[in-house]
Formats: structure tokens, C-alpha cells, sequence
């Protein structure tokens, strides 16, 4: 896989390491009243998609920079890459970029019902 | 017939030398006559030899979905024909479909590297693997099909004090679940596999330890036989059959909608490995579960070298050797999600590095063959065999990258679950609300994160 760095240019993924889902940018208020259910959902659950993934790269042997890259699961293409910390300061304007687009459109048709019911654990 | 592997070379057992002519009795087949219900016996083999082996027959059946089953298991793939298997044979439930969206074997239990151990720590996990293990030693009896089990052993390499006494921990929880383990020391160790890279600068091989029951099998062959013994018993293995939706009426599942038609059954089980997340969102589940890419390797034949399954405990690298003779081997995940089924280079270097520093003899052997299968990578490492909160429906999952060695327990504990709806005993801390309760089953100890086993 070939990732296209905003500044670099394109770069090996071997160069990088990844942490994930994209959406572990938005880590939740740790005050709020449902912070325990709120932090099992950030830290445990994924939607997991077989299709357009957004994903935080850390180019660890380059600049040492966070990406976030909207890759193909299931042919690896690697489709749109933006800097993370552009996208996070930008958070409550979306970027609109064409595979971020087209992420969100993938994503929206997910439910985003969690697996356990809203009540305190068992 | 565990003893029948000529290559086993550890001396933890006494080798048995069966004749050729016996050796091959169980490798092969009578058929008889009655069309499906292939047996397999010398007599057989003689008689389609001299016939140009074109009287064999399929050895399941191709039936029709019917329009209602007791029970519908979701995947053919090694864990569901198990499950399928043990309802049949030991819980006495016949009125069973398997739906598979390909074929039998097409997913991880006809790509992987085919390791069955029980050398796990956790009081969640060990005594779970240790009844799988003793499964798998039954395992061609109750199924009367040559599995190819071989129990030649495996030995985790450790390269300092800490991991050492890392593994005298472990070792005693095996012991303490009935296990067996050994701690070999490096005089002990050399004597075994003096091939090893001992002096390495970097790595140096402290010694290891040893889990003599261990082993290979034949994977393809697991989920023959599996799928042989519940088509003999009635299940109806339905190939070609993608599981399109849920039919979810008032927070019960009631059936599902495949690529051949609606299904209706009064109980619903999915065992999709890597597939999961993509399953379970159509019942609207998300689950702590990535999908991530695993790949394997294959070597040119050689004459027997490797003694058992050898782990490196500084990378990442396992390695056996086949009954044909090429190396098997593999090492991390490629650690992107992925649904591609194939991998990329920079870990098959990686691989190819780990073996080098602990055997360097192995640099020169050729490569044949990679691939990759799509794993179920859970938040903590360890698999999930449950009820979900939508009733009647039924989760087995999350079996990173060592679910065949879980082949039989897992078939056995989601048969118990599909028949008597509370968890077989050994199977009761695979929760899946286990992430929400923080009562994770953390093998590494390294918290979330989908790269662990
Ligand atoms: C390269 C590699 C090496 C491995 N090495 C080892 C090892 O040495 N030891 C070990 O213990 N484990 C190992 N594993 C892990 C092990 O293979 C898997 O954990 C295990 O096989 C998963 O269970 P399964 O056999 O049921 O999966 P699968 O065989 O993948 O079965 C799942 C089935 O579900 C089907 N399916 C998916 N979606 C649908 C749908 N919508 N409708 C109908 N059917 C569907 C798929 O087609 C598939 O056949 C390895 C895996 C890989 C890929």
C-alpha cells in the first residue's frame, strides 16, 4: 500500500503504523453522566465496515505525523489522506473531501445501535 | 489414530511404527455402495484403484433448504460444521441446517496454519482450549475420519529471565487445568532441536517450553469430517447460501433471508469468523471485534527437519512442518482492517525475518505458496461464545487468529448453548458483555486493542 502524504508525497505504508477507526478522535466527555457507557462504546466497539474506512496513520519513520486515511477494506486502495490534526482542529466543519464524503456516506447507513441496551451492567 | 505421524520426532513420546499397509488403511476410503455414506477401508481403495477411482461418490449430501429448521448455524466454516456436529451427535437435535455463502473450507479453516495447543494462562481460557484439546485426541473416533492429528508438540522459545519465568507462570496454569507442560532448559532444548540459532546477539535461546500433547492437523480434513458426521446424521449442509438478512420480529429472530430464500428456524447461530461485524450489522449489532488480515506461508518440500511446532518469543514466527514436507509458517497480522484475503510485503519480510534469527538454516528453502484469511480480531484476544440481546439469536466469534485449535470446544460449547440456553461449563467467562462489565479475558494483559491472541 502506497499512502499519498499530504506533505511528503506518496510513501510506503511500511513507513507507518495504524491505530484504527478515525472515530477515536472524538473521545468522549469523561464528566458527562453516561461517561461509562459513552467510554465502552469508544474504546470497545467498531463498525468494522467491508468497504471505505476512515483511520488514523502515524507516519512513525517519516515526519512523525497523525493521518487520517480513507482506504478501501476490501481492495486496499488507499482513496483520500488529510492531516489529522487538520481534520480534528476542522472537527465541527467536516471536511469535505472526496473519500471523506463518500465515508460518510458509507457510515451513516450503519446503525449505530450499541450491542447492550443503555442500562447499568448486569 | 493421534500416533500414526512419522515425522514425530520429540522424544515425549514413544514412536510408534504401524506397517505401511495399516498407515494407509486409515488414510483411505471404502466406499460403499450406499451413495453418500462413504466409508473408507483398504477394500475400497483397492477396488477404485483398479476401477480408476471414478466410482468415488460425494461424501454429503446437496439438499434444498427447507422452509424450517430447529436451528440455523450461519457459516460452514470449521466452528459451524462442529456445532452442527456435536447437536447432532450429542444433543440430539437433527432438524439442522448449515448455510454457507461459498463452500465448505472456503474460509480460515482451510487457510490456516493448522497448530492445535492448549498452553493458555487465564482461568477464562485454559480450561476451555484444554477440553478442546482433549476433543481433537478423540477427535478421528468420533468422527471415524483420518484427521491427520499429530501430536509432535510445541515449544515456545524464551530469550530472558522475565519471559522464562513468564512461561513457569503459565506452565503452571496449564498444570493446574490438567495440562501438560514442560520447561525445557537450553541443554534440553539443544538436544531436541540443535538447529536452533542459540548465540543469537539479539535474541539469545534461553530454552522453551514444551506442551508434548501439541500439534497439527489436517485442516481441510477437520472440516470434511466434521461436515461428513453431521450429514450422516441429518443436518443439511446448504453451500452456496449467503445469509442476506435477519427476519427480527419484536426483538426476536425468527429466521433469516438467504441468497436461496427465506429460512424460518426457532433458533439462530452465527459462527462467520472475519465476517462477523458485517453479519451482525444486519441484525443492527456492533461488536468490539476488527477484521484484520493474517497471512501463512508454505516452503518446498523437505526432508523432516522441524520436530514439532517451534514459536519465536522475542517476534513474531511459528513454524512447523508438514506431512508432505514444505514448512508451514506465519507470524503478526498485517494490522490494518482488511477484507481481502491477501496481505502485503512488508510482513511477509517481517515473517521471513523472525524465522531467520532463531533458525538460520531455513534461509535457503524456497517459498511456494502465501495467502491470507480474514481473522475476527476481538478487543481483548479471546473469542465469544453467547446469547445477543436480540432473542433466539446466537454469537460465536471473535476468535482472532487461534480458532482451529478451538475447532471441536467451540463446535461443543455453542451446541450446548443452541441446545440448552445457558453457556456450557467451560465456556461461561466468553461473554460478550464482558467489554461493558470489565471483565475482559486479556491473555497479553494489553488492554483494548484488536491485534492480540
Ligand atoms: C493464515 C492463518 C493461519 C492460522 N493459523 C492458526 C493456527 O495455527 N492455529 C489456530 O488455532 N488457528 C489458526 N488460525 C485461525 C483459525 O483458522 C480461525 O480462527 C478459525 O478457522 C475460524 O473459524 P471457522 O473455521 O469457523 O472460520 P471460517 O472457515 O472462516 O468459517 C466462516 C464461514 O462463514 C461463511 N460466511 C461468511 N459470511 C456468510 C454469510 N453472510 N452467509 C453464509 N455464510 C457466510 C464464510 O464463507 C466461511 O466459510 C489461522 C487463520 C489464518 C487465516
Amino acid at each position: 500500500m502506497i499512502i499519498n502524504h499530504p506533505h511528503l508525497g506518496p510513501r510506503d505504508a511500511a513507513e507507518f503504523t495504524i491505530l484504527g477507526d478515525a472515530d477515536l478522535l472524538k473521545r468522549p466527555d469523561w464528566q458527562a453522566g453516561n461517561a461509562d457507557y459513552a467510554f465502552y462504546h469508544y474504546l470497545y466497539l467498531r463498525d468494522n465496515p467491508a468497504g471505505l474506512h476512515r483511520e488514523l496513520w502515524f507516519h512513525e519513520c517519516g515526519d512523525r505525523s497523525w493521518l487520517i486515511v480513507t482506504r478501501d477494506t476490501v481492495t486496499h486502495a488507499v482513496l483520500d489522506v488529510a492531516l489529522a490534526r487538520d481534520v480534528a482542529l476542522s472537527s465541527k466543519k467536516p471536511k469535505v473531501g472526496k473519500g471523506a464524503r463518500a465515508a460518510k456516506k458509507a457510515r451513516t447507513k450503519k446503525p449505530a445501535k450499541g450491542c447492550i441496551a443503555e442500562d447499568s451492567p448486569k | 489414530m493421534s500416533s500414526i505421524h512419522p515425522l514425530k520426532l520429540f522424544p515425549v513420546k514413544k514412536v510408534f511404527f504401524f506397517p505401511l499397509i495399516f498407515v494407509t488403511v486409515t488414510l483411505v476410503v471404502e466406499c460403499s455402495v450406499a451413495g453418500v455414506d462413504m466409508r473408507y477401508s483398504i477394500w475400497s481403495i483397492v477396488n477404485q484403484a483398479l476401477k480408476g477411482n471414478r466410482g468415488w461418490t460425494p461424501v454429503w449430501r446437496e439438499p434444498e433448504p427447507k422452509l424450517h429448521y430447529d436451528i440455523v448455524i450461519i457459516g460452514g466454516g470449521g466452528h459451524g460444521l462442529a456445532t452442527a456436529f456435536y447437536l447432532a451427535s450429542r444433543y440430539g437435535m437433527t432438524n439442522i441446517a448449515v448455510l454457507e455463502k461459498g463452500w465448505i473450507g472456503s474460509g480460515n479453516i482451510g487457510r490456516n496454519t493448522t497448530i492445535v495447543r492448549s498452553n493458555y494462562l487465564l482461568d477464562g481460557n485454559e480450561p476451555f482450549y484444554e477440553q478442546s484439546l482433549k476433543l481433537w485426541e478423540g477427535l478421528e473416533k468420533d468422527l471415524n475420519y483420518n484427521a491427520m492429528m499429530s501430536q509432535r508438540g510445541i515449544i515456545n522459545l524464551y530469550h530472558s529471565d522475565a519471559q522464562r519465568d513468564a512461561f513457569i507462570r503459565r506452565g503452571n496454569a496449564m498444570r493446574l487445568h490438567g495440562a501438560d507442560a514442560k520447561l525445557l532448559n537450553k541443554n534440553e532444548l539443544q538436544k531436541m532441536c540443535s538447529f536452533l540459532d542459540f548465540e543469537n546477539a539479539r535474541f539469545p535461546i534461553m530454552g522453551g517450553l514444551l506442551q508434548p500433547r501439541a500439534g497439527t492437523a489436517r485442516h481441510d480434513a477437520v472440516a470434511w469430517g466434521y461436515a461428513r458426521g453431521a450429514d450422516q446424521r441429518g443436518v443439511d449442509i446448504i453451500q452456496n447460501c449467503e445469509v442476506t438478512d435477519f427476519i427480527i420480529k419484536n426483538g426476536t429472530c425468527t429466521g433469516v433471508r438467504t441468497s436461496r430464500g427465506k429460512i424460518q428456524a426457532d433458533k439462530i447461530g452465527v459462527a462467520v469468523a472475519g465476517s462477523t461485524s458485517r453479519v451482525m450489522a444486519k441484525a443492527g449489532l456492533r461488536l468490539p471485534i476488527e477484521s484484520h488480515v493474517l497471512q501463512a506461508f508454505v516452503s518446498e518440500g523437505l526432508k523432516p527437519v522441524i520436530p514439532g511446532v517451534i514459536t519465536f518469543g522475542a517476534g513474531h514466527f511459528y513454524i512447523s512442518q508438514s506431512d508432505k514436507g514444505g514448512l508451514v509458517f506465519g507470524g503478526d497480522i498485517d494490522g490494518y482492517n482488511s477484507y481481502a484475503q491477501r496481505g502485503n510485503l512488508p510482513v511477509f519480510e517481517d515473517v521471513c525475518e523472525g524465522g531467520m534469527a532463531i533458525m538460520p538454516m531455513i534461509g535457503r528453502a524456497r517459498v511456494l505458496r502465501n495467502w491470507g484469511g480474514i481473522m475476527d480480531m476481538s478487543m481483548d484476544g479471546s473469542p465469544i461464545i453467547d446469547k445477543t440481546p436480540i432473542a433466539q439469536l446466537y454469537l460465536n466469534a471473535g476468535w482472532c487468529y487461534g480458532g482451529f485449535k478451538a475447532t471441536p470446544a467451540s463446535g461443543l460449547c455453542f451446541a450446548h448453548l443452541l441446545a440448552r440456553g445457558e453457556p456450557h461449563k467451560v465456556a461461561t467467562k466468553l461473554r460478550l458483555d464482558r467489554f461493558q462489565r470489565g471483565a475482559m479475558l486479556d491473555e497479553r494483559g494489553a488492554g483494548a486493542q484488536p491485534n492480540l491472541h
